[in-house]
């Protein structure tokens, strides 16, 4: 066997061995729901069922669990996104000199453990509320929001700033010498060149605020999210209901994901598309030039 | 000291650095006299910049400085009954540190190798699991970045994200499934009749770092994927056409490309892993002992938040020297690594 062949086939067995990692467990707790036996087992295949699914429906906490985790994430959205912007519109606007600074505490959160955010937010609003008798917002849902909003806000401002960076400041300047006010060019300028990244900024922070359990579990106080009512359902021990709990959401996840990964291709196609028009406009226009044309 | 000074220098710090930066601009200004750029609130007009001082000035200090700084104002604090607090005897202590050091919070006569063990168990596994990573990725992220067509590698990242959005529990629970005593690789290893006895993997640990190593891998894939891709191919046709090895080519031209990226996959993987929390309930064995756990029950099981403060500020110090040692190691900056 030639070296060429031997190097395409042991390329190929990593790349089947590394997607098996990712995807074997996985694979193997989806079975495991469906399997009629009461340990999550893929064999024997004891006939196939649907009752674990049956249950999660009924069971009051997780229902309260997802029906908190949904809104904790609209929240999450509600405050990462801005605050992301804000924090990328500043990191543009800010001195060189104090960039560095500025750049090292909004972007700690991304480099600090979850579970630390959550313990310190959690200590910081309980000495906070103490002092100025505001006991009503020690709160766990409004303090997992902050929490986890305090990092996520971090990934939000990445994203922003790399779509920031290929913002032309003359479309700005046109708009401000054509009379228009700084809050029309924020609104009518900005906003509209930012919005495929807010798209993928929300749905980043929904999904990280969804699926987070580091930080919630320390914030959350005695309240409850979906991945805290998983967390201790799965530590009072192992049966398939976890696993049909564990397709659902998975089912859940991947479709939002698809959705979005969808929207962002026929949004790529369609700035292509765009792309292509003005440049076959600009080459027409040329063409009709005899000035350029005569070079 | 009385832990009330602590309260209002806190307090006053953030408003010393918001005034610095005020002042950095004045001065900024000053200097550059007429070549200065328009000024900040000409610039965004008075609504825009008021929704950007002021959001960002409560994201940075209410919800990034101030929570730190309380938590380590708090691990310095003595437990106290609720009577006794902000009393006389609230003054600044070290006792929390002692007890993490010693066990108890006077005596200083027995280590208390139980935490320090976890503590540094916690920081091995976790230094061992980041370079198992990058050992897998590694090659993968090449792949994907410098050889396959574009096509496949649209495919490979779809394939990649989706299971990095299944929940922590999850990924961990599935572990277990597949590595429980009845899960599914012992019950094929018996029928096989390679062993009579199911293996106790969890036991064993075997499922903890599995579990670990896989968790937070496509951290390490993207961040290697993304400095390899910049990478110009041609730098790789040139090494090769003057006679370099493969391996060399992969030593002395890819890796140094992408430094920044190894560095930032390295301490995300390394952070994420000593912060790893479902991993370690869900799969650790019964005398496992990780460290997060056991700040986790100095929270809610003993109910001594000072203690639990300095525990969690001695998981922070430890990932802030990691990422120093990274950065030192492979020459970079900070802003290098984030982004």
């Amino acid at each position: 066997m030639s070296s060429r062949v031997l190097i395409k086939l042991s390329t190929w067995l990593y790349i089947g061995l590394f997607f098996l990692y990712l995807f074997g467990p996985l694979a193997v707790m989806g079975v495991t729901a469906f399997n009629d036996s009461s340990y999550p087992q893929v064999y024997p295949f004891q006939g196939f069922t649907l009752k674990w699914f049956g249950g999660l429906f009924s069971d009051a906490d997780i229902m309260y669990g997802l029906r908190n985790s949904l809104w904790i994430g609209l929240l999450v959205v509600l405050v990462s996104v801005p605050v992301g912007l804000a924090g990328a519109i500043m990191m543009t606007q800010v001195y060189a000199r104090a960039r560095s600074f500025y750049y090292l505490i909004v972007v700690s959160p991304v480099l600090t453990p979850g579970v630390i955010i959550g313990i310190s937010t959690v200590i910081f609003w309980r000495e906070m509320t103490g002092a100025t008798g505001t006991r009503f917002l020690y709160d766990g849902t409004l303090m997992t929001v902050v929490a986890q909003a305090s990092f996520i806000s971090a990934y939000t401002m990445l994203i922003f700033l790399a779509r920031l960076q290929r913002f032309d400041r003359a479309q700005e300047e046109a708009a401000l010498d054509l009379g228009a006010s700084h809050p029309q060019v924020f609104l009518h300028i900005l906003l509209p060149f930012m919005r495929p990244a807010i798209l993928s900024a929300s749905a980043l922070a929904f999904l990280s605020s969804f699926e987070n359990y580091n930080t919630t579990t320390f914030s959350i106080l005695a309240d409850k999210t979906l991945t805290t009512v998983l967390a201790g359902r799965v530590r009072q021990g192992t049966t398939p209901a976890i696993s049909a709990l564990a397709v659902v959401i998975i089912a859940v996840t991947l479709a939002i994901a698809v959705i979005y990964e969808l929207a962002k291709r026929r949004e790529d196609r369609a700035r292509e598309a765009r792309l292509r028009r003005v440049q076959q406009e600009e080459d027409r226009q040329l063409a009709g030039n005899p000035a350029v044309a005569a070079n | 000291m009385h832990s009330s000074v602590g309260h209002s220098l806190i307090l006053a710090l953030p408003l010393v650095i918001v005034a610095g930066f005020f002042l950095l601009s004045i001065l900024e200004r000053r200097r550059l006299g007429s070549l200065a750029p328009v000024s900040f609130w000409r610039r965004n007009g008075i609504a825009v910049s008021t929704y950007l001082v002021v959001a960002v000035g409560l994201w940075a200090v209410i919800m990034i400085v101030l929570p730190q700084l309380y938590m380590i104002d708090l691990s310095l604090r003595p437990k106290l009954p609720p009577a006794q607090t902000s009393g006389p005897k609230d003054v600044y202590t070290l006792e929390n540190y002692r007890y993490f050091l010693y066990g108890s919070t006077t005596s200083t006569a027995n280590w208390n190798t139980l935490h320090i063990k976890a503590f540094f168990l916690t920081i091995g596994a976790s230094v061992t699991v980041t370079l198992l990573n990058f050992a897998i990725c590694y090659p993968l992220a090449f792949y994907m970045a410098q050889v396959s067509p574009k096509a496949r590698v649209r495919l490979f990242m779809l394939l990649l994200i989706t299971p990095y959005w299944v929940n922590e529990v999850l990924r961990a629970f599935a572990f277990r499934v597949l590595l429980g005593s009845q899960g599914a690789i012992n019950t094929l290893l018996l029928k096989t009749g390679l062993i009579d006895q199911p293996i106790d993997f969890l036991g064993l640990d075997v499922g903890l770092y599995a579990g670990l190593a896989y968790a937070y891998l496509l951290m390490m894939m993207f961040s290697l994927y993304n400095a390899i891709e910049s990478l110009d191919r041609n730098q790789i046709e040139a090494a090769r056409d003057l006679g370099a090895p493969w391996w060399y080519i992969h030593w002395s031209v890819v890796m140094p490309h992408a430094k920044p990226g190894i560095a930032s996959g390295a301490t995300l993987v390394f952070m994420l892993n000593a912060g790893a929390l479902a991993a370690p309930l869900v799969l650790g064995g019964p005398r496992t002992l990780w460290f997060t756990p056991i700040v986790y029950d100095r929270f809610y099981q003993a109910f001594n938040w000072q203690q639990g403060a300095a525990y969690a500020f001695i998981l922070l110090l430890a990932c802030v020297v990691f990422v120093l040692l990274v950065l030192r190691l492979f020459k970079l900056g900070l802003g290098e690594i984030a982004r």
